[in-house]
């Protein structure tokens, strides 16, 4: 056990990202698709705080960075939400297998 | 081993383990309270590294915010308590087997860079030095990406409403 640094954050970020695109592939379910990509996104604001905080600590870019994807997985969640809820209405399901009206 | 290492290992495992549930499970329901077991650790994170503002604003949207949300819409599309269906073993392996083919690359590459630091002086991320750079037009400020994102949210809002919409039967 060492002092946390740099690359355990970044060891961290990456363990989520892959956690995040395994559960992307192997969700059928639209909610627990969108889960994942929340953490997908997490893991992405992660690496910048660490990166802000361990390297470049000169400047707040990578701050606001994480300011602004936190803004637009905000506004994506509930796009994503009301595309579901609509797609539940007309189908009665939610899961990706049951909606292939578009695949054609 | 101080307390501040303790801590920081003790919200890491906390984020990691809950974010292996929430994509395990096949309660839908419980996904999504590991999920915000999941964004508590992250903001934990960032308490640990002092990022206080960054911390506050994860709570209060993601926790505070989307999961909620995720929670609202498991509410009105799903039956509570009702498992989700299996998937196939084949198609879990490949997905296992990707995702750890792809971080032990991206861990690779980690381990073999050495990252270079700068020399200046640190900036306090205080929520003063915050508010003057967000809304600064002088060089580095970020007033017109602050002016797009809250367009972007205001269409988003009205995009969600429009959706959402119950299509009325035209009147004759």
């Amino acid at each position: 056990m060492m002092q946390p640094g740099l690359y355990h954050l970044l060891f961290i970020s990456t363990a989520l990202f892959f956690i995040g695109v395994y559960g992307f592939f192997t969700r059928r379910n639209l909610v627990t698709m969108l889960m994942s990509v929340e953490l997908i996104l997490n893991s992405v604001n992660l690496n910048f705080i660490a990166f802000n905080k361990y390297l470049w600590y000169d400047k707040m870019d990578g701050l606001f960075f994480t300011i602004f994807i936190i803004a637009i997985a905000a506004a994506e969640a509930a796009v994503a939400i009301a595309i579901i809820i609509n797609l539940y209405r007309s189908h009665q399901s939610i899961d990706v297998e049951n909606t292939e009206d578009l695949r054609y | 081993m101080s307390g501040a290492n303790i801590i920081f290992y003790l919200l890491a495992a906390i984020t990691l383990v809950s974010a292996v549930l929430a994509v395990t499970t096949r309660m839908i329901f419980r996904a999504a309270i590991y999920l915000l077991f999941c964004l508590i650790g992250i903001a934990g994170i960032y308490f640990w590294l002092q990022y206080e503002f960054i911390a506050a604003v994860q709570i209060v949207v993601y926790v505070g915010g989307i999961v909620v949300l995720i929670i609202f819409s498991i509410f009105l599309t799903q039956q509570a308590g009702e498992e989700l269906p299996k998937q196939k073993m084949g198609r879990q392996l490949f997905s296992a087997l990707a995702a750890f083919c792809g971080m032990a690359l991206v861990m690779l590459q980690l381990v073999q860079h050495k990252f270079t630091t700068t020399a200046n002086k640190a900036v306090e991320p205080t929520v003063s030095n915050i508010g003057n750079q967000m809304l600064g037009v002088e060089e580095g400020g970020y007033s017109l990406p602050f002016e797009v994102v809250s367009i972007l949210l205001l269409a988003a809002l009205i995009g969600c409403i429009v959706i959402a919409l119950k299509s009325k039967p035209e009147a004759k």
